[in-house]
Parts: structure tokens; C-alpha cells; sequence
């Protein structure tokens, strides 16, 4: 990075509590739906409505504060923010401003030298969602569809203490997985699960006083949110170093430019004049409450990891890539505890099946070879029924839908592996045989060419003999 | 005279069949639709509605038990929703509205068998006194068509007064169903903040508003309360209490009743007419046995203008739905979103909603907040425990409705405070959430005057009793106008 | 002044009207001032009349899709879309 500019970045992510229901009516949340289908008439704002707040919100939220180890407001009451905006059928947005249900907390990031750094959350809470504008194909107008409106959020703003892109991106990563074990959202970024507003600022190095910030709202990926500080980072310096001023702002990033432009409408240092909800009452919530949370909270990221480590003898980086999510964590344990071979089980979920998944763009859920056959083929591995180069055969065959069974597909294919010394043997002399000049080589220092003939051995057994078996072999008729 | 009949009389009526339902609503019909009956109490009547319901009525009272208030014509408030139905507050901004769901007030009326004749004037969005803020032009007294009926359940008023319905439903955020009751000689109350529920009841000010029923007497207020009141969970400022059976209790004694005077009324700008109205009915309920003493509320004198900062600033957002992007008004032409916005709401709402609306923004805006919205809000508190101080020593306060009758159209238009001070008698228990209700106890020059009694929380039945009893042994409540006979 | 609070609130003030409302809006900030004098230290606010909490709602769907109903009172729609002047962003 720059050495003449620190860079101050604060985020405020916005994420959408997994429910069923809005936060203030009945209409349902999901995703795609016909516009205007799933917008009640307390989501259009009709004369005369009132909200009416959905009760799952508050064990989200109380997980949350868990989660990161931050105090529960055990009053919550909600506010209006007020401001006009067409995906605002109000007029005013329901929000909690004096009293957060979540204040506090903190999270550990892991930087990519392999350090960890703590950033603080300066406190989160619930509001609900705007609507969505589309603005082509309308002859000159813009479209309204109020679907999303009145989906529940939880607005998580954090202390600026991420120094650079990077460090906001692990920090964004982190809370996404958080959420996403917690259940409290489906994280489905696409989908707009979660949103990221970047605060950035930068100022001398030894100054105190913070620069002038702008914030970038609304970013949905994480490389867009790397790209999108990168810029203003970028940005910023350039207008300071040619004399100009930081104007404070609010910004959007364009992924099709890669820069950042400002807003030219919306909130805009509005007045927006809150005060409390007159047509909700506080909600109370009580330790009883906060403790069988407490007692149903699932096990978290960095606890499951470090269980893997201790319990399967894992590595660190092993046992972080197993538990980027807690399907994927549950899975591999499955894998492990079929197969009584943890090690194994992690290779293989670790690189064949993320390979798999990430090369047909498919999540987990949507994998065709669950974690009970993946184990057994381990199994199989760890039995030495089957080779690991064999196993790899069976798994395609599985994954394609060209087997429904292991054991079947390797008896149908005659993949057993050969192991019995007495088959094994007249192959082995019969390579040693026909290749006289890498034995001389062998035998006179280059024993490398162990690997020659164990791979002879191999295509010429079509791969089924045992490797070890054949290592063996080998080496004893070698040194012989 | 069906007309001049009470709901609970026509109940009887109908029950002994001297008439059918549909014979009763034709001939409120009528009535409405009579020349001599013009005091632009109605907005919309809803005339083929009103004869279906009523026949249905009739079908139903034939083969079996029917809802209490099966038969019974009443109007509604052009405030409450009305599936299929116009429902404009008052203003252009909701002049082609036909609301896509109903109240649960009207819901409730209409599943206890009432008839409804239409949605009667108000001004606009519940913003005034004289109910000369309607978009749809004022409305006047049947007791002298010069003068203003009150407000904002004018329309309401001067209908039950006209006996253009046997009862209708208000809405009262600073007085709107007492002041016009007062004014226009029938009863009305204003029950508990949360007693019936505002789910359907276009929001004027949502800590103050509260829907009631305005009708010829206390018996039939209670017939309606029973079936107006009652928990909503839409409304989630609902109260959740079972509601008791008002009429029951209208017969009860209230000898040795603790009535307290509130000194600070009678230091007030209150006429010496309405004045001598207020000591007259004192004597009434002494005859009656109850036990007057004086208390005092201190903070009661800044009720109104706590009032005037509350209320816009919760105006100030409710009317902000109103953009011309879902519903409603829609300016022409717009030429770009601003515009959209700012000449929708301009051109359809009035100038006093327009003020409130300012009024409201600016008492929430930065740097105001503290010294205005907090500072009412804890005077507001100080007038409750006042009130609950109060209650201490006695059961009900007694005191003027109005500062006097009925004025003339026009008058106080250019006099904002003075149109304002009209509620000063009524503010506090809006503020407060306290029930309270008027009725009719004088005549002035062929005007009436009303008092007002304020209650506990959730003591609407003491309220009805003492009521009640007081128009055992009065007649002011059974007075009508003597104009629009048919 | 008044034309940053008509902004906030998106109403037009007519030229000829300003003054008047200007004078409007005094008269009710006057009687508001008298607040002031009272003594309000150490006092909550009352947000509501009762001393009631919120009755929270099950998380269950109750509403269907009544688009059609409602944009049948709609000023301008589209593709079952609310249609406004174009908006940049």
C-alpha cells in the first residue's frame, strides 16, 4: 500500500434476517417472486395500516449479539427515519436509532499473513428493507417493485479499524459466515442477503484527526467491495495529493466502470428527523430468554475449527477450509465418521469435492454424492478394496450418475484392487525383466526409478494393483 | 318519528317488528336525500349498500337471534376504510381512494348487523375544530346553519344531531368527537387510548387518536362501544382487556360518586353561559348523590401546546404515504420525481394540513428535537400524573366541554390560536390516553352546551353509568333542531 | 428557513403564500415556547399512554398476493410495476 496515506474503512453491512415473514406484516420474503406480489397492504404504506413486528427477529438478532460477544439492549424500541424515496412507500423507514438491540461486540479477522486482528462492532439493529427500482425499460420512468420491502435487516456497523481493502474484505467474510452458521441469513449474496456500505477515509500518517469519509453503499460481492475500496482509496489519494479536497458523500460502485461515482439523489446529508415509533410499544427482552438462545446457539466458525484440529488431528489451514460453512463442516464429519479415516476424509472432501463443486459452479446441498457414499468410498480406500486412483474412478462414476453404488461399480468393473502377493509377483518380474537398463541404473545409486516401475506395474495391472503392495515388491526384487 | 328514536328504542321496534330494517333505512334515505336536510353532513351515502344490508337484516331477524345492532343505520366517519368503498379523509389527496380493505371498526359494526348509510364530512385528515377544513366544503349546525358544528367528526355530528342516522363512529385526537358532540347537543365519548383499535383509521396522530361513537344518548354509546371495543392484534397499541358489558351498568346508583371540579377549568377562558351549564349539571349529579370536591391538574394549562408539537410531528409523518406514487392524487405531468412529489401534495392537500405538516417537520428537526418533541412528551407525562393524582381523591372529573357554544363560519378562520384554544378543554385526555366523554347539559340562546367527563383508564363503564343516570333525569339529550322534519 | 422545512416535508410554498405562513408558524413556535418554563428535569418522556409492551406476531404467512387489487388504485403501473419519473441514482 501507499507508505504517505493511512486508510481509515469502517463498514456497515446490511443483512436480511432468514424469516419467513417481513418484519412488520405477514407477507412472505422469498426470493424472485412477480413484483408486487409479495408487497401487503402495510407494505404499500395504504391508509390506515399499522405494523405489526414478526417475533423471530429477536432470537436473530440476540444470536447475533452471541455470536460476537456483544450486551443486548433489553429494551428494544424502534424509530422513524424520515425521507422520501419511491422505494419507500412510508416515506419513513422503521429503524432502531437510540436503542440498538445489539451494542458492542467483536470479531477476530484472519489477515492473510496468517495474523489475527480484532475489529470492534459498534453496535447493530433492526430495520426493515426498501423496495427495489428498476430503472430500464420503462419509457423514461423508473419501476417500482415493492416486494422487498419491510424485509428484515439487521444493520451491523462496525468501529473504523480496517486499515485496508483487504482487511475489510476478511472482516465482511467473516461476518457472512457468522450469520450464515448462525442461521440468523441464508447469505445468498447474490440474492442480496447481505450488503456492504464502505466508509473510507484517508489521512497522513501520525495525524490524528480522521480524513473526510464517503461512503460506498450497497455493495453485494466481495470482489466488488475490494474493487470498490481499491478505487476510492485510489481516488482520494489523487485528490489530495493534486491539492483538492475530499468532498464528504455518498458513492456507488459501478462494477461495469470499476469506479465509484456519487450518488446523485437519496439520503444525501438529509435532516431526517427521528423519533420514536408511536404505533410500537418497547419490546422486552429477558435474561430467560437470552439464555435459551444461549443454550441453542450452533457451534460457531472458529470453535468448530478448532475442534477439527484437536478432535481429527487436522491442520490449521485444513480445518479452516472444512469449516467455511457448517454444511460443509457437518458433511466432512460424516465423511470422517463413516470411513473411521479422518485424515483421508478431509483430503478427499477438501480437494476432490470442493474441486468438483467449484468447477461445476454447484453449492453443496446440490451435491449428486453424499457425505454417507463419499465415507463409504474412503472407506473402501482405507480397506484397501479399491486404490486412491481407482477411488477417484468410483467417485466420477458416482458424481455422473453413471454408478448408484460403490460396491456394485467396482464389482461390475472388476476395480479391486490386487493385492495378493502371489498375482502381484510374476507382474513384477516381468517389468524387471524387460527393463534391464533402468535396473542398472537402480542398482548403481539412481533409486528415484523406484517409482518407474511401481508406475509399470501399475498401468500394466490397469491401476487396480495395490501401490504399496507393488512399492514393496519391487524394492525387494531390486535390492535383492 | 323513527328518526327521532333512539338505537336502543329501535332495537325494540325492530324486535316487535312495528317496522323491517328496510323500512327504517329507507327512511333515513330519505331524510338525507331531503332539501331540508342539507348541512353537507355526508360525503357519500352509500344508498343500495345501506337497503342490501338492511334487508339482510330483516332476512336474518326472521329466522333467529341476530347481532345487536342488526338493522341499525349508522354512519361512518370518512376516516375508517371502506372496502369497495370511496374513503377520502376530507381530502382531494383521497378523492379517488376506494380503500381495498375495511376498518376493523367498521368490520365490527358491520358483523354485529349495522347499517351503513354512508361516510360522513370531516376536516381534513382529522386537522381541525369547525369542520371547515373539508375539501368537500364545510359542513354546518343543524341548530343554526350559520355556525360551524365543530370538528373533525362534524359530519358525524351534525348527522346524529339532524337524526340524518341513529348513531355514527368519530375519531377524536384533541377533542374531534367531544367538541362537535358539544356543539351540536349529542353524545359522544372518546374511550381509552388502545380500548378500540386504529387498524383501518387513517392516522392523524397516532399517540392521540382514538375512534368512539357519537350518538343520541349514553345508553346507545354504550350499545356501540360494546361492539367497537375490543383487542386487534394489527394494532399493536391495542389494549388487551376484555370488554365489559356497558349497558349493564348504566342502571347502577352513583350515589356517593366522587366527582372532582379542576380548579384550573374555571380559571380558564371559559363564557359565562357555558359557566352556568357546568354548575347546573354539578347540581344534577348532587341530586343523583355524588360527592363533588375541587382537584387540581397544574400542568393541564400546557396540555395544548404539548398538543400542538406532538401531534403535527406525528402528522408530519403519517401524511408522508400520501406522494402520489401508490394511491391517490397524482399531479400531471410530473417532470421528474421532485415534481411528482412536491405538486402532488401540494395541490391536494389543504392548508391547514399543509401548516401541521411544517409545523410537524420542524419541531423534529435537527436541533429542535430536544427543546420541542422531548420537552412535550415529558410535559405530557406530567399531565398524566397529574391526572392519575387526581384520581386518587376522586372517581370522574366534570367540567366544560367547550369554552362556549357553537361559533359562526368563518369566524376563527383567520384566528389560528383561538381555533386551536377550542380544545382546550379536551387536550389533556387525549394526551393522557384517558377516557372521557360529552354530553348534552344546556341551551344557550337555541345553542347547545355540553360537559365532559374524564375517567380512569379503561372506566368507560363509570363514565356511561354517570352519564346515563344524568339523562334519566335531564332532557337535553332528547332535544333535536327544529329544522328537517319530513 | 421555511424553504428547508417545505423541502424535508415536499410541499411547494407559493411566493405570495410564504409570508403567511411564516406568521402561521410563529403563532403556533409562540405557543409552543410557553414549554419551556416548566420544569421537566429528571421526567421520561411518554412515547405512549399505556405502560404496555409489544405482542410479538409468529412468524407465519398470512398475506396472499393481491397485486391486482391494489394496483387497480394505483395512479401508473406497468409489468405489475409502480411507475414514477425516472430516477438517477
Amino acid at each position: 500500500m501507499n507508505a504517505n496515506w493511512e486508510v481509515t474503512i469502517g463498514l456497515e453491512i446490511h443483512v436480511q434476517l432468514k424469516t419467513k415473514t417481513k418484519i412488520f406484516s405477514g407477507a412472505s420474503t422469498s426470493f424472485g417472486a412477480e413484483p408486487n406480489t409479495q408487497a401487503c397492504a402495510i407494505d404499500l404504506a395504504m391508509p390506515g395500516v399499522l405494523p405489526a413486528v414478526n417475533a423471530e427477529v429477536y432470537p436473530k438478532a440476540v444470536a447475533f449479539a452471541l455470536g460476537v460477544g456483544a450486551k443486548i439492549g433489553m429494551t428494544s424500541v424502534f424509530d422513524r427515519k424520515n425521507y422520501f424515496y419511491p422505494d419507500l412507500p412510508k416515506g419513513y423507514q422503521i429503524t432502531q436509532m437510540d436503542h440498538p438491540i445489539v451494542q458492542g461486540g467483536h470479531v477476530d479477522i484472519m489477515l492473510d499473513s496468517g495474523e489475527t486482528k480484532t475489529i470492534h462492532i459498534t453496535r447493530a439493529h433492526l430495520e426493515e428493507d426498501a423496495g427495489k427500482s428498476l430503472h430500464e425499460d420503462f419509457h423514461g420512468m423508473t419501476g417500482i417493485d415493492l416486494n422487498r420491502a419491510g424485509t428484515p435487516l439487521l444493520e451491523i456497523v462496525s468501529e473504523p479499524e480496517m486499515c485496508s481493502a483487504a482487511e475489510a474484505v476478511a472482516y465482511a467474510k467473516h461476518i457472512h459466515q457468522l450469520v450464515t452458521y448462525l442461521g440468523v441469513s441464508d447469505g445468498n449474496m447474490s440474492e442480496g442477503s447481505l450488503r456492504c456500505d464502505a466508509n473510507v477515509s484517508i489521512k497522513r500518517p501520525g495525524v490524528s484527526e480522521l480524513g473526510t469519509r464517503t461512503e460506498t453503499k450497497n455493495v453485494n460481492s466481495f470482489r466488488f467491495l475490494e474493487r470498490a475500496i481499491l478505487y476510492e482509496i485510489g481516488r482520494q489519494i489523487s485528490v489530495l495529493e493534486s491539492g483538492g479536497r475530499v468532498i464528504q458523500e455518498t458513492r456507488l460502485y459501478d462494477a461495469d466502470k470499476d469506479e465509484t461515482r456519487p450518488m446523485r439523489s437519496k439520503e444525501t446529508a438529509t435532516d431526517y428527523r427521528y423519533f420514536p415509533e408511536p404505533d410500537l410499544l418497547p419490546v422486552i427482552i429477558d435474561e430467560a430468554f437470552i439464555q435459551a438462545i444461549r443454550e441453542s446457539m450452533p457451534e460457531l466458525p472458529n470453535e468448530k475449527k478448532t475442534r477439527f484440529q484437536h478432535q481429527y488431528g487436522l491442520s490449521n489451514d485444513d480445518a479452516i477450509t472444512l469449516t467455511t460453512s457448517a454444511e460443509l463442516g457437518d458433511y466432512f464429519e460424516q465423511v470422517a465418521k463413516k470411513s473411521g479415516n479422518p485424515r483421508l476424509a478431509a483430503n478427499w472432501v477438501r480437494v476432490e469435492l470442493l474441486a468438483k463443486l467449484n468447477g461445476e459452479g454447484i453449492e453443496l446441498d446440490k451435491a449428486p454424492v453424499s457425505a454417507l457414499q463419499l465415507g463409504f468410498i474412503v472407506t473402501r480406500i482405507n480397506d484397501n478394496t479399491i486404490s486412491g486412483k481407482i477411488a477417484k474412478r468410483v467417485f466420477e462414476a458416482l458424481w455422473s450418475g453413471e454408478a448408484a453404488s460403490t460396491d456394485e461399480f467396482i464389482a461390475a468393473q472388476g476395480l479391486q484392487q490386487v493385492s495378493d502377493t502371489s498375482e502381484l509377483e510374476p507382474i513384477v518380474d516381468s517389468i524387471i525383466g524387460k527393463n534391464q537398463k533402468q535396473v542398472e541404473q537402480y542398482r548403481s545409486g539412481k533409486t528415484k526409478l523406484l517409482g518407474f516401475f511401481v508406475g509399470q506395474v501399475m498401468k500394466e495391472t490397469g491401476g487396480k494393483a495395490n501401490p504399496r503392495q507393488v512399492n514393496q515388491l519391487v524394492k525387494e526384487k531390486l535390492d535383492e | 318519528m323513527p328518526h327521532k328514536r333512539t338505537i336502543s328504542q329501535l332495537r325494540t321496534a325492530l324486535d316487535t317488528g312495528e317496522f323491517s330494517a328496510e323500512e327504517l333505512t329507507r327512511h333515513y334515505l330519505d331524510r338525507i336525500a331531503s332539501p331540508s336536510n342539507q348541512y353537507n353532513a355526508y360525503i357519500t351515502v352509500t344508498a343500495d349498500a345501506a337497503i342490501e344490508a338492511a334487508r339482510r337484516s330483516d332476512q336474518e331477524r326472521a329466522k333467529g337471534p341476530v347481532g345487536s345492532l342488526s338493522g341499525i343505520p349508522i354512519a361512518h366517519k370518512d376516516i375508517f376504510c371502506t372496502e369497495g368503498i370511496k374513503t377520502s379523509a376530507g381530502s382531494l389527496m383521497l378523492d379517488n381512494f376506494i380503500a381495498p380493505y375495511n376498518a376493523t371498526v367498521v368490520e365490527k359494526l358491520s358483523d354485529a348487523g349495522a347499517v351503513m348509510l354512508g361516510k360522513t364530512n370531516m376536516d381534513e385528515f382529522a386537522m381541525g375544530s369547525s369542520n371547515e377544513n373539508s375539501y368537500y366544503g364545510h359542513v354546518t349546525n343543524p341548530w343554526d346553519t350559520s355556525r360551524v358544528p365543530g370538528g373533525s367528526s362534524g359530519g358525524s355530528a351534525t348527522a346524529v344531531a339532524a337524526r340524518l342516522c341513529a348513531g355514527a363512529t368519530g375519531t377524536d385526537t384533541g377533542g374531534s368527537i367531544r367538541q362537535p358532540a358539544a356543539f351540536c347537543g349529542v353524545t359522544g365519548i372518546k374511550p381509552t387510548y388502545g380500548r378500540i383499535s386504529r387498524w383501518g383509521m387513517i392516522a392523524f396522530a397516532s399517540s392521540l387518536d382514538q375512534a368512539g361513537p357519537l350518538t343520541q344518548s349514553a345508553e346507545d354509546a354504550a350499545l356501540m362501544l360494546e361492539v367497537m371495543a375490543g383487542y386487534d392484534a394489527r394494532d399493536s397499541t391495542c389494549i388487551d382487556t376484555k370488554v365489559p358489558d356497558y349497558s349493564h351498568s348504566l342502571g347502577n346508583s352513583i350515589k356517593g360518586l366522587r366527582i372532582g371540579l379542576c380548579r384550573e377549568h374555571f380559571e380558564e377562558g371559559m363564557d359565562s353561559a357555558t359557566e352556568q351549564t357546568t354548575l347546573d349539571a354539578i347540581s344534577e349529579f348532587e341530586k343523583l348523590g355524588a360527592i363533588i370536591s375541587d382537584v387540581s391538574l397544574p400542568n393541564s394549562k400546557h396540555a395544548v401546546s404539548a398538543y400542538y408539537v406532538i401531534a403535527p410531528a406525528e402528522c408530519s409523518a403519517n401524511l408522508s404515504r400520501y406522494d402520489g406514487v401508490r394511491f391517490g392524487y397524482r399531479c400531471d405531468a410530473p417532470a421528474n420525481l421532485q415534481d411528482l412529489y412536491k405538486r402532488s401534495r401540494s395541490e391536494a392537500l389543504g392548508e391547514e394540513v399543509k401548516h401541521r405538516i411544517l409545523v410537524g417537520a420542524f419541531v423534529l428537526s435537527a436541533g429542535y428535537y430536544e427543546a420541542y418533541y422531548r420537552k412535550a412528551q415529558q410535559i405530557r407525562r406530567l399531565i398524566k400524573n397529574d391526572f392519575l393524582e387526581a384520581f386518587k381523591s376522586v372517581d370522574i372529573l366534570l367540567g366544560p366541554t367547550t369554552p362556549g357554544p357553537a361559533f359562526k363560519i368563518g369566524e376563527k378562520t383567520d384566528d389560528q390560536i383561538s381555533m386551536y384554544l377550542q380544545d382546550i378543554y379536551t387536550i389533556a385526555s387525549n394526551l393522557a390516553g384517558l377516557p372521557a366523554m360529552s354530553i348534552p347539559a344546556g341551551m344557550t340562546s337555541g345553542l347547545p352546551t355540553g360537559v365532559q367527563l374524564i375517567g380512569n383508564y379503561l372506566e368507560e363503564a363509570r363514565l356511561l353509568n354517570a352519564a346515563h343516570q344524568f339523562q334519566q333525569q335531564t332532557n337535553w339529550h332528547k332535544m333535536s333542531p327544529p329544522e328537517g322534519d319530513i | 428557513m421555511v424553504g428547508k422545512i417545505a423541502e424535508l416535508a415536499q410541499l411547494q410554498i407559493r411566493e405570495s403564500e410564504i409570508d403567511k405562513v411564516i406568521e402561521k408558524m410563529n403563532q403556533v413556535l409562540d405557543l409552543v415556547e410557553e414549554m419551556q418554563a416548566v420544569d421537566t428535569s429528571g421526567i421520561e418522556p411518554m412515547a405512549h399512554p399505556l405502560d404496555a409492551t409489544q405482542v410479538l406476531r409468529a412468524d407465519e404467512i398470512t398475506e396472499s398476493n393481491q397485486r391486482a387489487q391494489f394496483q387497480e388504485i394505483a395512479p401508473e403501473t406497468q409489468d405489475g410495476l409502480y411507475l414514477v419519473p425516472r430516477v438517477v441514482e
